[in-house]
């Protein structure tokens, strides 16, 4: 196996070759932030949030996408870093509509535990209170639009690791949404096997089960790096 | 030329009004009116959502009484539901709002009124406040917080946090007592009751004595009074139907259930209010006026069930009439009711049945509209849901305790600034800030809670303005 070695805050790693760089800044044990990343599945890379700087790339990279290379020197922590950081999540919050008090994820919310992490204590941008939708039509759980951030984790495991392919983004620009199935209501979806992976990735409350009420959600978001690994490593009997 | 006066904010209540005195071009009282000058909006704006998170929205219109609203959503969600409440989870509803009474009642008491009573209605206004108290009588202020404690602690043992658990949900509760807990409340209670009784004792020397007129002047005056009550008539705090009696003591209506409370109830808007005034429909308005909250559960009611409660009771009734009809004894009826928790704690914690695993039922949506009632500290809460097939709300109508008392508490001002305002006020003449705040302490008879805000005695400023009938301010003090 061919490795790569690269400086991470002026420590040396070495990963596997292909690894990308949130892996090689684990290996530092850098604590780079990330909010749509999850084991398991593919990166997107659309939080911003696991942003580093890169000597020599003229901008700023996430993390999670891009792939380690040989003699690369990486800066997980500085001002600039820690204020884009910041300044993304502010902007998650004045987007939605974002309630921690009557949430069903209060102090189990990725989106609110990051705020903790960057130090936000305000938005110092306007909150939108856009008019957003409850669907509820699910028997078993229902999608608040108004805490979605379109991580997209619940796109990527329905397909990725259910094979169901229940959710995609829809619409453009700040009319973007998850839809189900072809904009239909959720419990009209054939496809959906009402598995509940997506529920359990979700960072937020967006999406829940109907019997949890505020605070009560659990999520375990081990399920989609364990499932993985099962898969490619033939754990079970019949594959 | 007419004039107004403007007590604006009203002081050491839970949430924000003011009170105007109209005055005619001679200077004679005309009219006394409480206003409510916040909005919030929560009937509105919980529409969409969905009716389990009723329990946990709702609970955050109030910080005072949060135990009020989860328990009326939650015994709503439950008829939504269509389940019956395991048994073990409906005694720990009761424990959480007996818990709930205590505490809050020992608000009122000690924090927010007896400044008034114990330190004199003439006392310097910076100090007539718990603080204040705590200067003069370190070991009464002392007690009453700490009884406040005690309630507050249970809460915390149960839902895990004393303000806003959203520990009852549709189908029961989230967990049952400990044992720990059991034994810390067994522990604690012997301090309460004295402290209940230290209290009663003072309170009922103080009637004797100095606060014999305002016993009298402190809104008496004819009125229905509604709460529930058990199937026997007895007192009756989240379970039970609801009874009517009026001023002499008749029941007018009896074992109605919350289901039909728009045939019995109806509300009427005034547009110098956010506070609506609700009133009994078969008397009209505003003829139907009818008070709520611990004098009126202690009017509607033939006998509390417990020993020392009835005892006190009978007292009440031998001091004040049956039915008692001045609102200064709501602050007796308070006392009064902190037993009656005392005691229906004491013999729920040691209830076996309290402490069974079993404490929640689980089910889909199996209804689209359903009505719960509590009884809030302040008195009777309907909460009232329609939902579609999906289970988010299309309409929400909250009828809250303080809100039946409106007419009531109008009626109070006015009685008190009849009393004690000079009659004429001479043009130009400033009221002394001793008979204001005796117009104020009418309002803090009956506890509002107007929203969820919480204000520490005494921090509030009190700005009081005389007003030309063209608006004009002639003059105007602040104080605080």
């Amino acid at each position: 196996m061919s490795v790569v070695t690269l400086t991470v805050n002026g420590q040396d790693v070495a990963v596997p070759a292909g690894a990308s760089l949130l892996e090689a800044t684990r290996a530092a044990a850098a604590g780079v932030p990330t909010l749509c990343h999850l084991d398991g599945l593919t990166p997107v890379a659309a939080c911003r949030l696991c942003l580093v700087e890169v000597e020599g790339a003229g901008k700023l990279l996430p993390a999670c996408s891009t792939a380690a290379a040989e003699g690369m020197v990486v800066r997980t922590h500085t001002p600039e870093l820690g204020e884009f950081r910041r300044m993304a999540v502010e902007l998650f919050f004045a987007e939605g509509n974002h309630v921690c008090a009557v949430c069903v994820a209060n102090r189990h919310c990725e989106l609110q535990d990051m705020a903790v992490t960057v130090g936000m204590d305000h938005s110092r941008f306007p909150y939108q209170y856009p008019h957003r939708a409850v669907d509820a039509s699910h028997p078993q759980f229902t999608l608040d639009h108004n805490r979605c951030i379109l991580c997209t984790r619940c796109v990527r495991v329905c397909d990725e690791i259910e094979g169901a392919h229940v959710w995609d983004i829809g619409s453009r620009g700040g009319q973007c949404h998850i839809v189900a199935g072809l904009d239909e209501p959720w419990g009209q979806v054939e496809a959906c096997t009402s598995c509940g992976k997506c529920v359990e990735v979700c960072p937020t409350g967006a999406l829940f089960r109907n019997v949890d009420t505020t605070a009560e959600k659990h999520p375990d978001t081990s399920l989609p790096a364990l499932l993985r690994s099962a898969r490619e490593q033939h754990r079970w009997r019949n594959q | 030329m007419t004039r107004t006066v403007v007590i604006d904010p009203v002081t050491r209540i839970e949430g924000h009004a003011k009170i105007t005195l109209h005055l005619d071009a001679g200077g004679h009282l005309t009219e006394t009116r409480f206003h409510v000058v916040e909005y919030r909006g929560f009937e509105k704006f919980c529409e969409g959502r969905p009716f389990t998170e009723m329990a946990g929205l709702t609970a955050r219109i109030c910080g005072i009484c949060p135990v009020s609203h989860l328990l009326a959503a939650a015994k709503t969600g439950d008829k939504l539901l269509a389940v019956a409440i395991p048994p073990a989870a409906a005694k720990l509803r009761r424990l959480l709002n007996l818990a709930q009474l205590t505490q809050s009642h020992a608000l009122s008491f000690f924090h927010l009124s007896s400044p008034d009573f114990l330190l004199g209605w003439e006392s310097d206004p910076a100090r007539r406040n718990v603080f204040g108290l705590m200067a003069a009588d370190p070991d009464l202020a002392r007690a009453g917080i700490r009884l406040r404690q005690f309630g507050q602690q249970i809460l915390e043992l149960l839902g895990g946090r004393k303000i806003h658990a959203a520990w009852a949900v549709p189908g029961g509760v989230r967990s049952p007592l400990s044992q720990e807990a059991k034994e810390w409340i067994l522990e604690r209670l012997p301090e309460a009751r004295a402290t209940v009784t230290l209290a009663l004792d003072l309170y009922k020397t103080l009637l004797d004595g100095p606060l014999a007129k305002e016993q009298r002047v402190f809104g008496d005056f004819p009125s229905l009074f509604m709460g529930l009550v058990t199937p026997e008539g007895l007192w009756e705090h989240i379970d039970g139907r609801i009874r009517f009696v009026d001023a002499e003591g008749a029941i007018v209506a009896d074992q109605l259930s919350e289901d039909d409370y728009a045939d019995f109830l109806a509300e009427a808007v005034e547009p110098w209010s956010y506070l609506k005034f609700p009133y009994y429909r078969p008397l009209g308005y505003p003829e139907g006026i009818y008070r709520v909250g611990p004098l009126a559960r202690l009017n509607v009611c033939e006998g509390i069930g417990t020993p020392w409660a009835d005892r006190e009771l009978a007292e009440l009734r031998q001091r004040s009439g049956r039915p008692v009809t001045s609102s200064f004894a709501y602050h007796h009826a308070r006392l009064v009711e902190i037993v009656a928790c005392l005691e229906a704690i004491e013999a729920l914690v040691q209830d076996p049945e309290l402490m069974h695993g079993r404490v929640r039922s689980r089910a889909s949506l199996n209804r689209n509209e359903a009505v719960g009632v509590s009884e809030a500290p302040r008195g009777t809460l309907f909460h009232h849901y329609r939902v579609d097939d999906d289970g988010l709300l299309t309409g929400v109508n909250l009828i809250i305790a303080t809100g039946q008392n409106n007419l009531a508490m109008n009626r109070t001002v006015h009685q008190i600034a009849r009393e004690y305002i000079p009659d004429p006020v001479p043009e130009g003449a400033e009221i002394p800030e001793a008979l204001l705040n005796r117009v104020e302490a009418g309002i803090r008879c009956f506890d509002p809670c107007l929203s969820c805000s919480t204000h520490a005695a005494g921090q509030m400023p009190l700005r009081l303005q005389l007003l030309a009938a063209d608006g004009a301010v002639l003059a105007e003090r602040t104080r605080g």
